[in-house]
């Protein structure tokens, strides 16, 4: 047993394509399904995440693959978010967090030396959960991450990205001939999908989605999640949501976490229709969540 | 009965009332709380309020007049030739008579009239003394057997607590609106009587202020000028200095403070930083005068400057150190204050640390960090103690800040400090220059609330 053990260890570490297996840890469980893929953009192995004394995640192994939506579900608390923001280092901010284990992207450990977390942040965009436009206006929100990062050398440029940005994040229409008027002015499905121009503005590879739907009403939801099938196309997506449908909907594969730990993982059709762990089970026909 | 032994006795009835009524109230739920309206401490309060409040405010209005209804029945009991006396001399007896009533005879033989009319007021005032006792004690039993009888299942005693609870805070929320009114009204009269011998625009265009008046028509040196222009400008000239060394150095350390300095750092140097506005302004005055002042003179020297031993500068640099820790702890608000969802976003999109402070974080504290600092003006131009001590009392109409230059707020002070006539201009000035003082910090205040509202909801 314990050679087939370190067979997969070292299928682990040497980043080899795989297919069906069983992750082992320390911890001693194993994450149900496919956490590795051909080609990742992103793979995490023994990711351990720790607030303090309290740890908030348990040896994560999980690959991300080009473009495609990988939904992470799961109940409150359960890491997810922290798992999210592991992946553009936004969790350095928030003092006595630490991250464990390794963070891959595009074969390049996201947590060395090496890597700045500020262009790391500029190739992997975010959109919170709650909309956060800053308090300038709709034009300036939009520029300002191409500003920050010299991405247009004259005005021409920037206003190009602005409404190409704007267009892609369906938004354009509705605020064309007002693009001087103050951000916070927009209505909440509006203003998440400013956020959203403004985090492709900048061209990032990666988008983390971190519940975008969450303060939206049903109509709002439905044009953000049209534009997620929609940025697909161009971007690698991690969205993470406690709607299952929303999950379902958009999403080609879903990761489940539960207390700190990912259960299970696979195809997003497979998962709803047949899961494989017993907690996955529980939680998606709704006996608790 | 004295009425600080009734007001004892009111406290004790009312406690007894707050256990009778509670009693009662318990009593009157037959064994269930849940029959009762309200909780039975409601009932007890009820009776209690009943029982303390109309006898306590029978006696408080019974202390305000008192005094003028014996005076009158004593001023009409006092022979033919006093009565008729003028106001002023009238109110001298007055006064005297007090003084034999408070037991303050002097090495004077006392006429009679006045030792008998003090017996009579102070005879009538036993007996008023006597009266007030009865009324009282009658009155908060009545009114404690009359809350007490209403206490019963239905009744609302928790409405009734809560109405006069609310009355207190109303009357708590207004009372400081209705002092400050108080005072204006006082500085206000003054000052009219000030611009009815010295016209308005003398006051304010005149570029002199010399407020020496002549006692004797032959007396040099005192023209009576009173001009405030140099007295606004040495202000203003103090206040800027004052302002240009607190802002730079207060935003920096708020900017560290909020987004550079670990918690620890923060727990420790933010409560140090406060400490300098516990100093007593007295002390920055000897620091002002005592070692900045001399240093700067020093160094001009050897600049080939002439300063002034008591310069606009060292007060102002001094006055700087000392709202520091406003500015600093207005804009450390400000700046924490921003929620932490705008920092993330800009950090999202790849910002430093300090692209994320200018470009998001301090234009989204804009608004409070500009009230802080004009409410730190208002604190600099209402500062006193640093400029007597350190920018001297000589008003000259300078820019120059290594001069000696005066205050506002200064000759204020120079102006009501010893013996003085009240009805002369030279004093009447000192509240015509008070009423200007209010008005300059009341338009920054008033402009500093309308920044802030103007731009508070730029942000969750």
């Amino acid at each position: 047993m314990s050679t087939i053990m370190n067979t997969v260890e070292e299928f682990v570490e040497t980043m080899e394509p795989q297919g069906k297996s069983v992750a082992d840890s320390e911890q001693g469980y194993h994450t149900v399904g496919e956490f590795s893929i051909a080609e990742p953009r992103i793979s995490c192995r023994h990711v351990n995440v720790f607030y303090g004394e309290k740890q908030a995640l348990f040896d994560i192994n999980l690959d991300i693959g080009q473009r495609q939506v990988i939904a992470l579900i799961g109940p409150s608390g359960c890491g997810k978010s922290t798992f999210l923001r592991c992946l553009n280092r936004m969790n350095d901010i928030i003092e006595g967090c630490r991250v464990e284990g390794k963070i891959q992207l595009d074969n390049q450990d996201i947590y060395s030396k090496d890597m700045d977390p500020v262009i790391l942040r500029a190739r992997v965009g975010m959109v919170f959960q709650k909309p956060n436009p800053f308090p300038k206006s709709i034009y300036d929100n939009v520029a300002y991450g191409p500003r920050i990062h010299g991405l247009a050398s004259n005005r021409t440029e920037l206003d190009e990205i602005v409404e190409t940005s704007l267009k892609r994040a369906g938004l354009w229409k509705e605020v064309r001939d007002r693009l001087d008027h103050p951000a916070t002015g927009l209505s909440g499905g509006q203003q998440q999908r400013l956020c959203i121009a403004r985090a492709i503005a900048v061209e990032p590879e990666v988008v983390l989605m971190d519940e975008p739907c969450s303060a939206l009403d049903p109509i709002a939801t439905a044009t953000i999640e049209q534009l997620i099938d929609e940025l697909r196309e161009r971007y690698t997506i991690v969205i993470v949501t406690h709607s299952m449908q929303q999950a379902a909907r958009v999403s080609q594969r879903t990761a489940y976490f539960h207390l700190g730990k990912l259960i299970e993982v696979g195809q997003t059709s497979r998962i709803f229709t047949n899961p494989r762990h017993p907690l996955t089970e529980d939680y998606i026909t709704g006996r608790f969540g | 009965m004295q009425p600080d032994t009734l007001i004892w006795i009111l406290l004790a009835l009312s406690a007894l009332a707050f256990y009778l009524g509670r009693n009662r109230a318990i009593q009157a739920s037959s064994g269930h709380i849940r029959n009762l309206h309200s909780l039975p401490t409601y009932y007890g309060y009820f009776v209690a309020l009943w029982c303390g409040l109309p006898a306590l405010v029978i006696l408080c209005l019974w202390l305000l007049f008192d005094d003028k209804l014996i005076l009158q029945m004593v001023i009409s009991q006092l022979p033919e030739s006093w009565r008729n006396l003028p106001e002023d001399q009238l109110s001298l007896i007055i006064n005297q008579i007090h003084n034999l009533v408070a037991g303050e005879t002097g090495r004077q033989e006392v006429d009679p009239a006045l030792q008998r009319a003090a017996d009579h007021y102070r005879q009538l005032k036993a007996i008023g003394y006597q009266a007030l006792t009865v009324l009282v004690l009658v009155i908060a039993t009545a009114s404690l057997t009359y809350g007490y009888r209403h206490v019963s299942p239905q009744m609302r005693a928790r409405n009734s607590v809560e109405k006069v609870v609310r009355f207190t805070l109303i009357l708590s929320s207004t009372l400081a609106i209705f002092v400050t009114i108080g005072i204006v009204l006082s500085v206000l009269f003054e000052a009219v009587r000030f611009f009815s011998k010295i016209p308005v625009t003398e006051f304010l265009f005149g570029l002199k202020w010399s407020p020496q008046m002549a006692i004797r028509a032959d007396q040099v040196g005192a023209s009576g000028a009173f001009g405030f222009i140099p007295l606004l400008t040495g202000t203003l000239l103090i206040s800027a200095i004052a302002m240009a060394v607190a802002t730079p150095i207060g935003l920096l350390a708020a900017i560290y403070l909020s987004e550079y300095a670990k918690s620890r750092t923060r727990s420790i140097v933010k409560p140090l930083l406060e400490v300098l506005a516990g100093v007593p302004t007295v002390v920055y005055g000897f620091f002002a005068a005592l070692v900045v002042a001399p240093l700067l003179r020093d160094f001009g020297i050897e600049l080939g400057l002439k300063v002034s031993a008591e310069s606009a500068l060292a007060a102002g640099l001094v006055m700087g150190v000392m709202i520091i820790p406003f500015v600093s702890s207005l804009t450390d608000d400000a700046l924490t204050a921003v929620p932490r969802s705008l920092r993330e976003g800009a950090y999202g999109l790849g910002a430093t640390q300090a692209e994320t402070i200018t470009g998001v974080v301090l234009p989204a504290a804009l608004p409070g960090i500009v009230s802080g600092l004009l409410l730190a003006v208002s604190r600099a131009i209402g500062e006193t103690m640093i400029v007597v001590m350190a920018a001297g009392m000589t008003a000259k109409l300078t820019l120059n800040p290594l001069e000696s230059v005066t205050t506002i707020t200064v000759q204020i002070v120079a102006l009501l400090v010893g013996d003085q006539e009240f009805d002369s201009p030279k004093t009447l000035a000192a509240f015509a220059l008070g009423l200007t003082l209010f008005l300059i910090t009341l338009a920054l205040n008033l402009v500093a609330l309308h920044v802030v509202r103007k731009f508070r909801e730029q942000y969750e």
